[in-house]
This record gives structure tokens, C-alpha cells and sequence, in this order.
């Protein structure tokens, strides 16, 4: 059987199916932050979700993710409600903040989710210098989060993430809080990683060059209620390198993207938004 | 402990030289104060001596050493017994107040219902000037117990080790309790693995607060009566008898061991969060 985007079920990993959320004001009023999202992730895709502050991105990556649940619709992952893929631990999370833990080194950090899963001290320290390798950190196993840059810490999230080989890796702006010299460093590290691994990506971001230089598709999203604009299909070639960033049709792409962003209403300019919400370096909350 | 071995072997500047150079800026960064107090103490000595003050009024510092000398064991006012007798109850109640504190933090972290019920009895129970319970413990424990001192101690610690270890507890990132559920893992794993851990930095905060309050719950128990040999009933015997020098010498007993017990914290900071802001020496 085939879904709507001719998806096989076998090849499918994410089946989005009407979901909406609404979120409780404090003064008893209901705010929708997502309504009618249909979206279906193909097994390896890098799927990026763009959209102004309060769109709902990062609802939608929680939703699929399991950490929180859709008011209406249907969240499937891996063939299976989400909820029972994050009992599974189909799941890799990161997240803005990096989320390391201070009292643990490096490679302890990386360790974590490998000791939750149960496995043996040899195949934890196989495990983690394994993704330290991956992610070009092995000569920085013993120090501690504390003592690495912004990037380094995303990087070492990023390996905890692979740890134990998630189906699907989601990423909530990882690299938000870090300068456009270490962001488009690590968009090409991600890029790798993910041709690599074959892991499924879905990447929350509110940069246009980042979604398009690394994604296989990008969901343009607009807000009040969160809804999906349009989805644009990034035929890049790969490995795509600082070349792709100067090609034209990588400008049409950053230009389709953009024109999708302004959307409908064409009132607010969704990019500035964009652009001055990236720039803060605070979480989202949940709205986000 | 490998946790404390990696800090060393990580750190990039962890040659010998290096620390040398750190101690070197050490004794210069407590140079002023040391040199300030010592001052002080000749001050004193020079200016009791100038102004031929009376021994009851203000004893000099040669006296008050001499007064600690000759009471050290023996004597009317045996200052040894007692100060064994003080800080005995002093670390007996910070235990008890530590532990209960501790525990009701778990239970309040917890169950928010517990937090909303204990949180405001706890602010209360803190308000209430320690000194109007001392009959009381008195009565109830006895006053010749060590145990009615210690629990006069235990009280005082027991609200700020409560409050702050609650909140330590509570401190966790969201984003570390969704990364913990992104793992599927138990409540249990996620106090052990992360809220724990969070909490200590608070938890050592309040014991050096806490270590200073068992001391004067010890001591100001002992003013109302009990055992002869404690440092406060020193303290009060020593200065009707117009003994000042040794009420003195009690007093910088009581002093010293205040800052023995704040000292002992920092060293278990040092040994079990080393990667704590407050006590890790290189930044990146």
C-alpha cells in the first residue's frame, strides 16, 4: 500500500495524519499552535521544517518525537504509534542547547544513553569512541563539556544522539546559538554524518541556507495556526560542498524557500522574523 | 573518583609548572589577608597595653592564648572535654537536621503535593527564633542529653538544607528531562543520573551554612542549662566568674571549629563536584 506521496508503508518512517495541537492559555482561552499537518518521511530523507517564530516547528518535531502528544490526528513512526517507538528507542534527540552533563567527560556523556539501554562497559566505550570518531572529537574523550566551544559541545550531543543508532534522529535548531562560521561548518559534518549513517533526519531550523544546503525536502510552515505551506523538494546534487552554496540552483532553491516563507499574507516578512528569532539565543517554548 | 583523574588529565594546562605558578598566585591573592590579620591581632595586643585595659574588659591576645593553654584539660574550666562535648552535639544535629532535611527535599521534589503541604511549614518552622525552642528541647530530650542540644542544632539545619536541596532537585533543564524521556528511561534513572547530580552544588551550598548553624543551636542549647563541661556553659560560668580570658579562649574555640567545619565542606566540594563552576579552576 502507498500513501498519499506514494510512499511505500515498508520505506515509510514518519506518517503525520491530520495532527493538530492546542495549547491552554493561563487565562483559560485556546491557542491552536498546529492544525491539520499531513506529512509523510521517507526512510533516509533529511527533511528540514522551516517557518517564522510560532509556527509550531517545534511542536511538530516533539509530536513526532513522542514528547508531547497531538490533540487531534495521528502521530506513526516506524509502522507504529510514536509514543511505542520512543518505548523502543527508535528515537535520537538534540537539541539547542547542547544538554551535556557537567559531572560527566565527554566520552561519559556519549556513554549515557548506552548505559540506560543496558549494554556491557566494553561495548559502551567501543559504542561511544566509535561516534567520538564520527564526529571528530576523539582527542577530546577525557575533557569536559565545559571545556569545549559551542560547536564541539553540539558535536558531542550529535554523537550521544547516534549512540545507540536511532531509526530517526530529530533536531530542535541545533545549531541556532552558534556563528554562521560554525553553523556552516557543521551543516557540512551533519551532511556527512547523515550520508554516513543513513539515519532519517528531521531538522528544525529557522535558517534558510541551512535547510536547503542539507535537506532532501524542506516543509515550509506557516503560523497562527501552524500549518504546512508548502513542501519543496531539494534537488541539490551530493555530496554537496561550498560549491553547492554558490550554485545558482541552489540560490532558485533559497529563493523558492524564501518566497514560500512570505507566503499568503505577505504582510509580515516571515525571513526577518526568521532571521531576528534565530538570532535569540533563548529556547522556544513550546508554541515554537 | 575517575571523575576527578579526568579532570587532571584533561586539563590543558595541567603541567607542574603550571600549578606551581598557581600556588604562587595563591599565596598572593591571601597575602592581603593574612598580613590584615595578623596586623590586627598585634593591634590589639599593642593597643590593650598602651590603654592599660582590664583584663574583664578586653584580655590580650597573649592573655586569651594563655587562659586556652592553662584550661586545656585540666582546671575549673576544662576546655578540652568541652569543646568535644560541643562539637559532638554540633555535628550530631547537623547530621539529623541533614538527613531529614535531605529526605523531606526528595519527597517534596516528588510529589507536588508534598511540596505545596511542606514548603510553607518549612518557611514557617524557619521563621521561628530557634531560641524560644530551647526549654523546650530541654523537656523533651533532657537536659543533661547531649540529644536536646543536637536537636536544637538539627533545627537550624534543618530548613536551609531542605529548602535548597528541594530546590537543587527542581533545578533540572528541561531540555535534560526531555532528553531523559527521548530514552524511555524511569523516574528512578532520572534522579539518579541527572537530578541528583544537579542537586549537589545546592546541597554543599546549604551544608556550609548549615555547619555554622549547628554550632550555634549547639551552643546557644547549652545556655540554658545541661552538662557543665560544654563550651557555652563555659562561656557563661567563665564570664561570672569574670573570666574573661577564658570566655575568650571559648570563644575563639567555637570560632576556629566554625571554620574547620566550613573548610571540611569545601574539601568534599573539591573531591565530589569538581566540575562545578564554583570549583573547577580552568575554563576553556
Amino acid at each position: 500500500m502507498s500513501g498519499p506521496d506514494g510512499i511505500d508503508r515498508a520505506d515509510r518512517v514518519v506518517r503525520l495524519s491530520g495532527v493538530g495541537r492546542v495549547f491552554a492559555r493561563r487565562d483559560g482561552s485556546v491557542m491552536t499552535a498546529l492544525e491539520g499537518i499531513d506529512l509523510d518521511i521517507r526512510r533516509g530523507e533529511f527533511v528540514s521544517l522551516i517557518g517564522p517564530s510560532g509556527c509550531g516547528k517545534s511542536t511538530l518535531l516533539r509530536i513526532i518525537g513522542d514528547l508531547i502528544s497531538p490533540s487531534s490526528g495521528s502521530a506513526i513512526v516506524n509502522g507504529k504509534p510514536a509514543e511505542r517507538a520512543r518505548l523502543d528507542r527508535d528515537y535520537g534527540m538534540v537539541f539547542q542547547a547542547p544538554v551535556l552533563f557537567d559531572w560527566r567527560t565527554v566520552e561519559d556523556n556519549v556513554k549515557l544513553p548506552l548505559e540506560i539501554q543496558g549494554l556491557d562497559a566494553a561495548r559502551r566505550q567501543a559504542r561511544a569512541a566509535e561516534m567520538l570518531d564520527l564526529v571528530e572529537l576523539e582527542d577530546f574523550v577525557h575533557h569536559y563539556p565545559w571545556q569545549l566551544s559551542g560547536g564541539m559541545q553540539q558535536r558531542v550531543a550529535i554523537a550521544r544522539a547516534l549512540a545507540f543508532e536511532p531509526s530517526i534522529l530529530l533536531m530542535d535548531e541545533p545549531f541556532g546559538a552558534l556563528d554562521e562560521m560554525t553553523r556552516e561548518r557543521m551543516n557540512s559534518e551533519v551532511q556527512r554524518i547523515w550520508e554516513r549513517t543513513g539515519t532519517t533526519i528531521v531538522f528544525v531550523t529557522h535558517s534558510i541556507p541551512e535547510a536547503v544546503f542539507m535537506s532532501s525536502r524542506v516543509v515550509v510552515m506557516s503560523p497562527r495556526p501552524g500549518r504546512i505551506a508548502s513542501v519543496i523538494d531539494v534537488d541539490l546534487p551530493r555530496p554537496r560542498d561550498e560549491e553547492t552554496r554558490e550554485s545558482d540552483r541552489y540560490f532558485e532553491l533559497v529563493t523558492q524557500v524564501r518566497e514560500a516563507l512570505r507566503g499568503r499574507d505577505g504582510l509580515t516578512d516571515p525571513d526577518t522574523e526568521a532571521i531576528a528569532s534565530a538570532r535569540r539565543t533563548s529556547t522556544e517554548g513550546a508554541v515554537g | 573518583m575517575s571523575a576527578g583523574a579526568g579532570a587532571v588529565s584533561g586539563r590543558p594546562l595541567g603541567s607542574g609548572a603550571g600549578r606551581r605558578a598557581d600556588a604562587g598566585r595563591r599565596i598572593v591573592d591571601y597575602a592581603p589577608a593574612v598580613i590584615v590579620f595578623v596586623g590586627a591581632i598585634v593591634a590589639w595586643e599593642l593597643i590593650v597595653g598602651a590603654l592599660g585595659l582590664r583584663a574583664f574588659i578586653l584580655p590580650r591576645p597573649s592573655a586569651i592564648v594563655a587562659a586556652l593553654a592553662d584550661n586545656w584539660a585540666t582546671g575549673r574550666f576544662g576546655l578540652l572535654p568541652s569543646w568535644q562535648a560541643t562539637v559532638f552535639e554540633a555535628v550530631g544535629g547537623l547530621l539529623i537536621g541533614t538527613v531529614a532535611g535531605v529526605g523531606t527535599a526528595f519527597l517534596t521534589a516528588r510529589w507536588a503535593t508534598a511540596r505545596n503541604t511542606l514548603i510553607p511549614i518549612g518557611v514557617a518552622a524557619g521563621a521561628i527564633p530557634i531560641i524560644a525552642f530551647a526549654p523546650l528541647m530541654n523537656n523533651w530530650f533532657g537536659a543533661l542529653s547531649p540529644l536536646s542540644k543536637m536537636m536544637m542544632a538539627a533545627v537550624l539545619v534543618y530548613f536551609p538544607v531542605m529548602v535548597n536541596v528541594t530546590r537543587g532537585l527542581t533545578a533540572t533543564e528541561p531540555a535534560a528531562l526531555e532528553l531523559m524521556r527521548s530514552y524511555a528511561t524511569s523516574e528512578w534513572t532520572v534522579l539518579r543520573k541527572v537530578r541528583v547530580p544537579t542537586a549537589l552544588p545546592y546541597f554543599f551550598t546549604a551544608l556550609k551554612v548549615a555547619t555554622t548553624l549547628s554550632l550555634i543551636g549547639a551552643i546557644v542549647g547549652e545556655y540554658f542549662g545541661g552538662s557543665s563541661l560544654v563550651l557555652g556553659r563555659i562561656i557563661v560560668q567563665a564570664s561570672s566568674a569574670l573570666r574573661f580570658d577564658v570566655t575568650w579562649a571559648a570563644v575563639l574555640l567555637a570560632a576556629v571549629t566554625g571554620i574547620v567545619f566550613y573548610l571540611a565542606v569545601v574539601i568534599f566540594e573539591r573531591i565530589f563536584i569538581p566540575w562545578h563552576a564554583s570549583v573547577r579552576a580552568d575554563e576553556p
